[in-house]
C-alpha cells in the first residue's frame, strides 16, 4: 500500500461531493419541465416568464455549483 | 497535494487545469499584482470587443440598420428591457452599470472559446470582484435610499407569528450574505467546467490514435453547448444583479 489516507479521503470526499450537482440536475430540470407545462397549457403568458425561468434555474443551479466547489477544493485546495 | 487530474500509464496524460494558469506576458518570473498576464491581455480584449461593438454600431445611426448596429441596438434594447422588467422604472438609473457588467461578461465567455485563448471569468479572483462589487453598491443603494427601514427586507412581516419571523430574518440574513459568493462561484464554476471538459475530451483524442474521430465529434457538440452557456451565464449574472437592485429599491415584502 503506498500513499496516504488524507489524499485518499480527500478524494472519496470529492466524488461524494459530486452527489450534490445530481440533487442541482433534478432541480434544473424540475423547475424547466414545470415551466414547459405551464407553458403548453397558456402559451401567451409564456413569454413575459422566461426571465423568471432563468432566475430559478440560477437559484437551483447554485447549490449544485457549491457542491462542485466543495469537490475542487477538496481536489486542489486541501 | 494532489496536483492536476493527471491519468499517468496507458498513453492519457490529461492536464484539465493547466490551460487556467496565470503566466507572465513578457519573461518569465513570479506574477505580482502589477505584472501583465495572459489574463490581463484578454480581459483589455474583452473590454475592445464590447466598445468596438458599441461604438462602431452607434456610429452609423442609419434609418436602415447595418448589421453591427442591428447587434448594439438588440443587445441594448434586451438589457434596458431587462432592468425594467426585473427591477422597475426607478432601475434605470443603473441601466449602465448592468449593461457594462452584461457586455463584458459576455464577450469574456465568448472571446474564451477561441482555440488557444484563455478565460478571465473562470478564475474566481474575476468574478468575486464583480459580485462584491455588485453586493457592496446594491447595499449602499438600499441603505441610501430608505435609511435603516432596508432592514425590512430581512423582516418578513407576511409570516403570521413574531418567532417565525425571527427565524426568517435569521435565514434571510444569511442568504443575504451568501448572495456574491453564488454569484460569483456560478459564473466561475460553469466556465471552468466547461473549458477543463475540452481539454479531458481532447486528451481522449490525443490517445485514441485513428478512433480520435469520436472525442472530436464529442467536442465539437460541447462546443455548442458552451456557446450557450456562455451568453446564458451572462445574462444570468445581469439578471440576477436587477434582483438584488430590485431588492434593495423595493425592499419588505
Amino acid at each position: 500500500m503506498e500513499g496516504n489516507l488524507a489524499e485518499m479521503g480527500a478524494f472519496i470526499g470529492a466524488g461524494l461531493a459530486c452527489i450534490g450537482m445530481g440533487g442541482a440536475g433534478i432541480g434544473v430540470g424540475h423547475v424547466a419541465g414545470n415551466f414547459l407545462s405551464g407553458a403548453l397549457r397558456n402559451p401567451a403568458a409564456a413569454g413575459e416568464q422566461t426571465a423568471t425561468l432563468f432566475i430559478g434555474i440560477a437559484f437551483a443551479e447554485a447549490l449544485g455549483i457549491f457542491s462542485f466547489l466543495v469537490a475542487l477544493l477538496l481536489m486542489f485546495a486541501v | 497535494m494532489a496536483v492536476d487530474g493527471e491519468i499517468e500509464g496507458g498513453g492519457i496524460n490529461i492536464h484539465p487545469m493547466d490551460q487556467f494558469m496565470l503566466e507572465p506576458l513578457f519573461g518569465e518570473g513570479p506574477v505580482h499584482w502589477y505584472t501583465l498576464t495572459n489574463a490581463t491581455l484578454w480581459m483589455a480584449l474583452t473590454v475592445i470587443a464590447a466598445s468596438l461593438l458599441m461604438v462602431v454600431g452607434a456610429r452609423g445611426r442609419a434609418l436602415i440598420p447595418s448589421r453591427a448596429q442591428s447587434a448594439a441596438e438588440m443587445t441594448y434594447g434586451f438589457t434596458r428591457k431587462m432592468v425594467a422588467d426585473v427591477a422597475g422604472r426607478e432601475g434605470l438609473k443603473y441601466f449602465p452599470y448592468i449593461l457594462t457588467l452584461f457586455l463584458f461578461i459576455l464577450f469574456a465567455n465568448l472571446l474564451a472559446l477561441i482555440p488557444a485563448s484563455f478565460a478571465p471569468t473562470s478564475h474566481i479572483a474575476v468574478t468575486g470582484i464583480l459580485a462584491l462589487a455588485v453586493f457592496v453598491s446594491v447595499t449602499a443603494i438600499g441603505f441610501a435610499k430608505h435609511g435603516l427601514g432596508f432592514l425590512k427586507l430581512f423582516w418578513v412581516s407576511s409570516a403570521p407569528t413574531v418567532a417565525l419571523r425571527i427565524v426568517l430574518a435569521v435565514i434571510e440574513l444569511i442568504s443575504y450574505f451568501v448572495r456574491p459568493l453564488s454569484h460569483s462561484v456560478r459564473l466561475a464554476g460553469n466556465m471552468m467546467a466547461g473549458h477543463a471538459v475540452f481539454k479531458v475530451f481532447a486528451g481522449f483524442a490525443g490517445a485514441l490514435g485513428v478512433g480520435a474521430i469520436l472525442p472530436i465529434l464529442g467536442i465539437v457538440a460541447i462546443y455548442g453547448l458552451e456557446v450557450m452557456v456562455a451568453v446564458i451565464q451572462a445574462y444570468v449574472f445581469a439578471i440576477l444583479t436587477c434582483v438584488y437592485l430590485n431588492d434593495a429599491l423595493h425592499p419588505g415584502h
